[in-house]
């Protein structure tokens, strides 16, 4: 698509950030509501000489592209709940072997098939937790196409950076919405790190000073050996107590010390309120409506919108939250993220407006929510 | 002008979701105004329910969805049935006078048109397709909030590019219906 200003829905804008960052490899199994991601990348990659792979599977989906990344691309797929759940067990193996790539999961009503049609966010947590193990990962949250295109970009740079999936958690809602998105003339890219000339001494998992090792590509003609198994700086397996104890133990630090880098949020008036609103992707835009109607009845609200919700930004929510009587989280699920804002919100009562039935909070029922916190 | 909400409604295969595109796109394209467009999404099919939203505003839209539309335009009884509800008090009503009859519950609106814009659109056009862009040509003459110059160019720039003719022609009887009609 050319530089300049379109109207473009989520999942368009999302391919087209795709592109424009870099990525050349597409495996999916196309599903409600995440379809028009796969069908934008169909028709885009091959402008580009990229590929596109539709799979038999989400399993395999999740498979090409870790070996697409292993192979120097900079791979993505896209889903929705169901998907999403198939993918976990690779999201584990692209965790452990620290291969950059990009999960997009368009969130629709759950469990199982649920609402395939209807907006949901009730895989906040299985993107954090879904796949088995102590590991940490990075999620973000976008509220608008603009958004979907931007964090896109941003994913893939986060995954190169930190050798880590990244997950772009979306909505139905997000995804189909229409909105003005301005494509740059270019976009900042970040490639991963690539070892030196000295192929003899190469060690695949040897940690820099970031805890992030350099990656050589299979043909490259370095030494690489890439397993799911517990294993040593050499890639081969190791499973024994220090080995496992060393590799999980970086796995999660070189994502919890950079945690400052990552973690983006938006803070509207959060100087002088009493009532904080925590919220991300859809619920964010009613909530904003809710705060503008709240503050003409002199009700003082601010709003923390996460943009990343993995990692979660502990700190600065709570220090937004120190001087606040009521923390409000409107969630398109049965509560969440409500969990981690208890968590780390200390001082003000957090009260969870929960919403099932595959819609987004009306602004009103947010409105009235605040009005009788006030009463 | 503050928060300005359409919403079209009718059934598949009359071109409801492409009429809201083309008005999102005139509008945060060619208008240079903020604007959210959205649109029914089931299960549905030729036939069935269709319906699409287009918020505008000259701030950022927050919430995305029309709750009570100024403009409601209803292209078939099951539609009007549907949705005269949510028309707000004092705001304009459209609809295709040869498919839909309107009652008692129109009265809020302050300003009704009839306009048999499939029939133009077949009589005139030999196309009963275009008559979204019929209609649309006709919110060009009504609607204060887009310009007909950005909409027009939002038709032009979104049809394919040989029915461009046609479209145009659609998009000028709609506009000119006024002037016109028997």
């Amino acid at each position: 698509m050319n530089p300049g200003m379109h109207f473009l829905s989520g999942n368009i804008a999302c391919a087209e950030g795709a592109i424009a960052v870099g990525c050349r490899f597409f495996a999916g199994y196309p599903i409600t509501p995440s379809t028009e991601i796969a069908e934008h990348m169909a028709y885009r990659l091959p402008q580009v000489k990229g590929i596109y792979v539709q799979m038999e599977d989400e399993l395999a989906s999740m498979a090409a592209i870790i070996g697409a990344s292993w192979g120097g691309m900079k791979a993505m797929t896209a889903t929705s709940g169901p998907g999403f759940s198939l993918m976990q067990e690779n999201i584990g193996l692209a965790v452990m072997t620290e291969t950059p790539c990009v999960v997009v999961n368009v969130q629709r009503g759950a469990p199982s098939t649920g609402l395939p049609t209807l907006v949901g966010q009730g895989d906040v947590m299985q993107a954090r937790w879904g796949s088995h193990g102590s590991y940490e990962i990075i999620a973000l949250c976008p509220n608008s196409p603009q958004e979907c295109f931007d964090l896109t970009v941003r994913a893939f740079n986060l995954s190169e950076k930190y050798r880590v999936p990244v997950i772009l958690l979306m909505d139905e809602c997000v995804g189909h919405m229409y909105e003005r998105v301005f494509i740059p003339e270019e976009v900042e890219i970040v490639n991963r790190k690539k070892p030196l000339e000295d192929k003899r001494d190469y060690l695949p998992f040897l940690p820099k000073e970031d805890l992030v090792p350099e990656m050589a590509l299979a043909g490259e003609g370095f030494r690489i050996h890439v397993t799911g198994l517990t294993h040593d700086e050499r890639g081969y397996p190791a499973t024994n107590p220090e080995a496992h104890e060393k590799l999980v133990r970086r796995l999660c630090e070189k994502i919890r010390v950079n945690k400052k880098k990552i973690v983006d949020y938006e803070g509207v008036l959060l100087d002088d309120s009493d009532v904080l609103i925590v919220a991300y992707g859809a619920p964010s835009r009613t909530s904003m409506r809710a705060l503008r109607e709240a503050r003409k009845r002199g009700i003082r609200v601010g709003l923390f919108r996460l943009k990343t919700i993995w990692p979660f930004p502990e700190e600065e929510l709570r220090k937004a939250s120190s001087n606040v009587e009521h923390i409000v989280v409107p969630e398109i699920n049965y509560g969440q993220l409500v969990l981690e804002v208890e968590r780390v919100c200390k001082g003000g009562e957090v009260h969870l407006i929960p919403k099932m039935g595959g819609r987004v909070h009306s602004p009103r029922e947010i409105l009235e929510y605040l009005i009788n916190l006030n009463r | 002008m503050g928060r300005f909400e359409i919403v079209f409604s009718g059934f598949g295969g009359q071109g409801i979701v492409l009429a809201g595109l083309i008005i999102g796109k005139a509008a945060a394209i060619f208008d240079g105004k903020e604007a959210v467009f959205t649109q029914s999404y089931g299960p549905e099919a030729r036939g069935g329910a269709s319906s699409s939203s287009v918020v505008v505003d000259e701030e950022r839209v927050d919430y995305p969805y029309a709750e009570n539309p100024d403009l409601l335009v209803v292209m078939s009884q099951e539609a009007y049935n549907k949705r005269i509800g949510m028309l707000k008090p004092g705001g304009t009503l459209v609809y295709d006078s040869d498919l839909v009859k309107i009652d008692e519950r129109a009265r809020k609106a302050s300003e009704i048109y009839g306009i048999p814009a499939t029939r133009i659109a077949e009589e005139k056009l030999g196309k009963r397709i275009v008559a979204n862009i019929v209609i649309l040509g006709f919110l060009a003459r009504i609607c204060k909030v887009i310009s007909k110059e950005s909409l027009k160019k939002a038709v032009l720039d979104t049809v394919p590019r040989k029915f461009r003719e046609v479209n145009e022609k659609a998009f000028e009887l709609g506009y000119s219906y006024l002037d016109w009609r028997e």
